[in-house]
């Protein structure tokens, strides 16, 4: 115990005398944590449309009107000139053209109904999707409408009359900023911790310091517990940091017990800084550890459901899932704060994550070569 | 000159000799590409509704039954009781709970009003989005269908059309972006890092003190990284058009065109940093934090810049990763010409500019 | 000279990196107490042997002995009886003087009583209370080798490995170095050096000459000089380089 102790005192001085830590512990993250929040929404905001009104009747401006009444769109183009309004989409400018042809008013007296041209940006398919679903919304509102006003057949329309409430439990207006908060804060500490870890090691390694403490009678255990705990130390008070900027800022919620949050951290810690480690004693140089650690953190991250849903995942996706510790945090972090799930709710994740903890620690032990 | 090659062979060797490293470098545009087209989808599949029918009539059923056949959710159950709610949620056993109101069958016929309650666990806001919109689809579907019988005349049916994208696939929206990260990632952060490195262990004085010029040893480092930046981009497009059918509409050399000035502009940057970095560790830190994070999150990459707050938007004009991404959609997806990216081009041709005058500037006052 | 203990016992050791063989049937021992000068030129394998029987590196083959324990079971007995300085500078740049010393007492398990008194001691005779709260990286050379070789042998080691002690710096230093080395043998601590430095030779009780990984001469300075009909050292070490 002495030993560890011995070897502590010199981690933290060397953490805390290195004067790029300050900064990567205080300012990076508080920078990171509130800009990514906002950059990372997925709320849409106003669509920007073009419409082409090419029969400018009363039914047309009707529609136009139902549009601009609508929170969602922004009507930055009125022509009756079509290609005018697909060069705007190609430029970018336009994400949807409402295209209504000469003859919609009448055909929709004369045929009972009538065609509308959407065209919609479809690069980026999710807010195609969205686009599509609004408009669809909207012209329905409009057809009830129609028929109510116009052909008084009020009542005879039982769909529109199917009320669907929707209720967000937890994130009553959902605001998507708790749910980017929670999990940037994941990758924050993640990132720190496992980082700073294994290039600590490596550069001992580098250095060569390390070959003075390998003819030292340390256990390898000790020496690989004196350089996990201070990093620990230093990501469980990014988690502190974090869900203090996070309640200040941006309201985050904090429903369940912080006890069981921090607990489950050890063990997430546990971990990932294991896996720091662990790449550290496979790597020569600062250089490849940074490429292999950049390479698992970046996949592990992506595949973690930060911001698409983890459970629809295909499912070998799921299955390389049961041996990310960050899509188990990720998980587990947003039911503790915001749903206040309790031990029993989130046993089967901490259980994982211990047995993960587990392997990965004494692989690194015993990969850690005093001799060679 | 032939020094000069005589450098950059020994330049390759040191990145050659390592399997690792080179395994990762030419792995991870693959592993990218497969996880944005099959693994980080928007789309849900396999969510847990459980089911609150309190009228349990055959309006309900057949709504419920309809539910379970869409192929996106599946049953956790039914409950009888508002608390059992929290209990599905908090486990995690479900994501969704559907209430049918007392009466739902009789409401909708006598009254023709009836209400489906949707309560969704908004912790995990994006699935409960998702999930709402798909669950409104379907329902909305269903009824429309029960009451075809019903004449619906007087109608204006929408007609969409799908530009650039006609199956909506997802994986159209991360090319370009990964083409920007990868290419940023293996020309600014490992280039960094490598003159760094070379500063830290003191053999650049070494270099510098031999007859090569300090612009060919800066060269003569970057090489190998243009080459490998290059095949990645290249495998990117490749196997975007292979695996997901994601075409080039554009000019291919257009396209390959534009890569050598965003790698060129990236390395300059690359070059930039280490200049100001003592450490690899801090050259690291700088390009991690400093430019990966801001590429993947401010370059609309995978959020749109238009939904940002404004400070946001205005940020993201310095990210050269940005206008690299508009160029690639316009030239692949698009099929747009010179004229639709000129502006883009410039911008990038500036930055490059401004960042070889900037290192050089650097340099200088440090050899000084 | 009385027939004392063997420290250190070596029978053909080999060690093989591929096909390069960097110690070829390598015989010898070390006595209780001695100074043992393990030369020869740059690449003949002096450090590499030097690592095996510091437990940093495994030997192909052979029957070693330090201190009594055996290289291939006992690495960790070893390490609680021995000292090592490398070539390498291997104090921590960013630790003070005085930090160094107390980190590398507490890995040995010292007390934290008995830690301060000898930290005391120890910075006194080196003349270095002054400087004792200063960074290592801002201490000079010479300064730092002493304090180097000061914290290898703080624990009382039964024997010590200096990895070429005296790279890089000047006579006067180098001098003062020796006669630290000197100090030491009389507290009962034996002194296993590295050096190509061949007047450094001079210093030792017996030197071993080592030429491509194989020993070609072992005994005390006066003996080998007589073998080889030389006035120095360095004119042995030549002579048996030709051959």
């Amino acid at each position: 115990m002495r030993i560890i102790a011995t070897l502590l005192v010199k981690e933290f001085k060397q953490i805390f005398r290195n004067r790029l830590m300050l900064p990567i512990i205080f300012v990076v993250p508080v920078v990171q944590m509130i800009l990514l929040t906002y950059a990372a929404s997925l709320e849409m905001k106003g669509i920007s449309m073009a419409v082409v009104d090419q029969d400018y009747s009363q039914a047309s401006r009707l529609l136009v009107s139902r549009f601009e009444g609508s929170p969602f769109f922004e009507i930055n183009l009125a022509t009756s000139n079509y290609q005018e309004a697909e060069d705007k989409l190609t430029g970018d400018q336009v994400d949807v053209i409402l295209h209504m042809q000469h003859g919609f008013e009448k055909s929709l007296y004369s045929e009972k109904e009538t065609d509308l041209q959407l065209v919609v940006n479809a690069i980026n398919a999710t807010e195609a999707g969205l686009i599509n679903a609004y408009c669809t919304q909207i012209i329905a509102d409009f057809n009830g409408q129609v028929r109510a006003e116009w052909f008084g057949l009020d009542g005879a329309d039982r769909i529109t009359n199917l009320e669907i409430i929707p209720r967000y439990w937890y994130n009553p207006l959902l605001d998507f900023k708790i749910y980017m908060f929670s999990g940037i804060l994941v990758i924050i500490v993640t990132l720190i911790g496992m980082l700073l870890t294994a290039l600590n090691l490596v550069r001992e390694k580098e250095m060569g310091t390390t070959e003075q403490i390998n003819v030292t009678p340390i256990r390898k255990y000790q020496f690989i517990m004196a350089k996990l705990i201070p990093f620990m130390v230093i990501a469980l008070f990014e988690l502190a940091f974090g869900l203090l900027i996070g309640r200040l800022l941006f309201g985050l919620p904090i429903v369940g017990s912080l006890g069981l949050l921090f607990l489950f951290t050890c063990v997430y810690l546990l971990a990932v800084l294991g896996i720091g480690l662990f790449l550290s004693t496979i790597s020569h140089t600062q250089q490849q550890l940074m490429y292999m650690a950049f390479f698992f953190m970046l996949t592990f991250i992506l595949m973690s459901g930060i911001f698409t849903p983890a459970d629809s995942m295909p499912i070998w996706a799921q299955k390389i899932n049961l041996a990310n510790p960050v899509a188990y945090f990720m998980k587990v972090i947003r039911m503790i704060l915001l749903k206040g799930s309790d031990f029993r709710d989130i046993s089967r994740e901490f259980y994982s994550l211990c047995i993960f903890a587990v392997i990965i620690l004494t692989l690194a032990i015993t990969n850690y070569r005093k001799t060679t | 000159m032939n020094r000069f090659f005589g450098f950059v062979k020994k330049e390759f060797q040191h990145i050659f000799r390592d399997m690792r490293t080179l395994l990762i470098l030419f792995g991870l545009p693959i592993v990218m590409i497969i996880l944005f087209g099959f693994v980080v989808t928007t789309e849900i599949r396999d969510v847990e509704v459980g089911i609150w029918d309190r009228s349990m009539d055959q309006a309900s059923i057949r709504a419920t039954q309809k539910i379970f056949s869409s192929g996106y959710f599946v049953p956790a159950g039914y409950i009888d009781h508002e608390e059992e709610i929290g209990d599905l949620f908090r486990s995690g056993r479900a994501k969704v709970v559907v209430v049918f109101e007392e009466g739902f069958e009789r409401n909708l016929r006598r009254e023709n009003h009836a209400a489906i309650k949707l309560i969704t666990d908004a912790s995990d806001a994006n699935t409960a989005q998702l999930s709402l919109t798909y669950l409104q689809g379907v329902l909305m579907t269903y009824f429309q269908s029960v009451n075809q019988d019903v004449e619906m005349p007087w109608s204006v049916n929408m007609k969409s059309r799908m530009f650039y994208n006609e199956e909506m696939k997802g994986v159209y929206m991360f090319v370009p972006g990964l083409m920007a990260l990868i290419l940023m990632l293996i020309s600014a952060l490992m280039t960094s890092v490598t003159i760094t490195r070379e500063k830290e262990f003191g053999t650049m004085e070494l270099l510098l003190a031999s007859p090569l010029k300090p612009r060919e040893i800066i060269l003569g480092k970057v090489t190998p990284y243009v080459l490998l930046s290059f095949t990645n981009a290249m495998t990117i497009v490749l196997l975007g058009f292979l695996v997901f059918d994601v075409p080039v509409k554009g000019s291919l050399w257009l396209l390959m065109l534009e890569c050598m000035l965003y790698i060129t502009l990236a390395l300059s940057l690359g070059v930039l940093i280490s200049t100001s970095a003592k450490t690899q560790q801090m050259a690291m830190f700088m390009s991690m934090l400093g430019l990966m994070l801001p590429t993947i999150l401010l370059s609309g990459f995978i959020f749109p810049i238009d939904n940002m707050p404004k400070v946001l938007q205005w940020f993201s004009t310095i990210m050269p990763a940005r206008w690299f991404i508009v160029v690639v959609k316009n030239i692949m997806l698009k099929g747009t010409g010179f004229a639709f990216i000129w502006k883009e081009t410039l911008i990038m041709l500036g930055m490059t500019l401004f960042f070889i005058l900037a290192s050089v500037k650097r340099f200088k006052i440090r050899l000084n | 000279m009385s027939k004392r203990e063997h420290i250190i016992e070596v029978k053909d050791m080999v060690k093989k990196f591929g096909s390069f063989t960097a110690n070829d049937r390598l015989t010898f021992h070390v006595e209780r107490g001695e100074i043992f000068g393990f030369l020869g030129a740059n690449g003949a394998g002096k450090t590499t042997a030097m690592r095996i029987l510091c437990g940093l590196s495994y030997p192909t083959s052979g029957e070693i002995y330090v201190a009594g324990h055996n290289v291939y079971r006992e690495r960790e007995r070893i390490k609680k009886k021995i000292g090592y300085m490398s070539q390498k500078f291997s104090l921590y740049e960013d630790l003070t003087v005085s930090e160094n010393i107390r980190l590398y007492a507490g890995i040995y398990g010292l007390g934290r009583k008995q830690i301060a008194s000898r930290e005391e001691q120890l910075l006194d005779r080196l003349g270095l209370t002054y400087i004792r709260s200063r960074l290592i990286r801002e201490v000079p050379l010479g300064w730092k080798q002493k304090l180097a070789f000061s914290v290898a042998i703080f624990h009382q080691p039964a024997v010590v490995f200096l990895d070429e002690p005296t790279g890089g710096v000047d006579p006067i230093t180098r001098r003062q170095f020796w006669e630290m080395i000197h100090d030491a043998t009389e507290e009962g601590i034996t002194v296993f050096v590295t050096t190509h430095y061949m007047d450094e030779a001079e210093y030792c009780d017996r030197v071993s000459i080592m030429v491509d990984g194989r020993i070609d001469a072992l005994d005390t300075p006066a003996a080998l000089k007589q073998q080889f009909d030389s006035k120095n050292m360095n004119e042995v070490f030549l002579k048996l380089a030709r051959l």
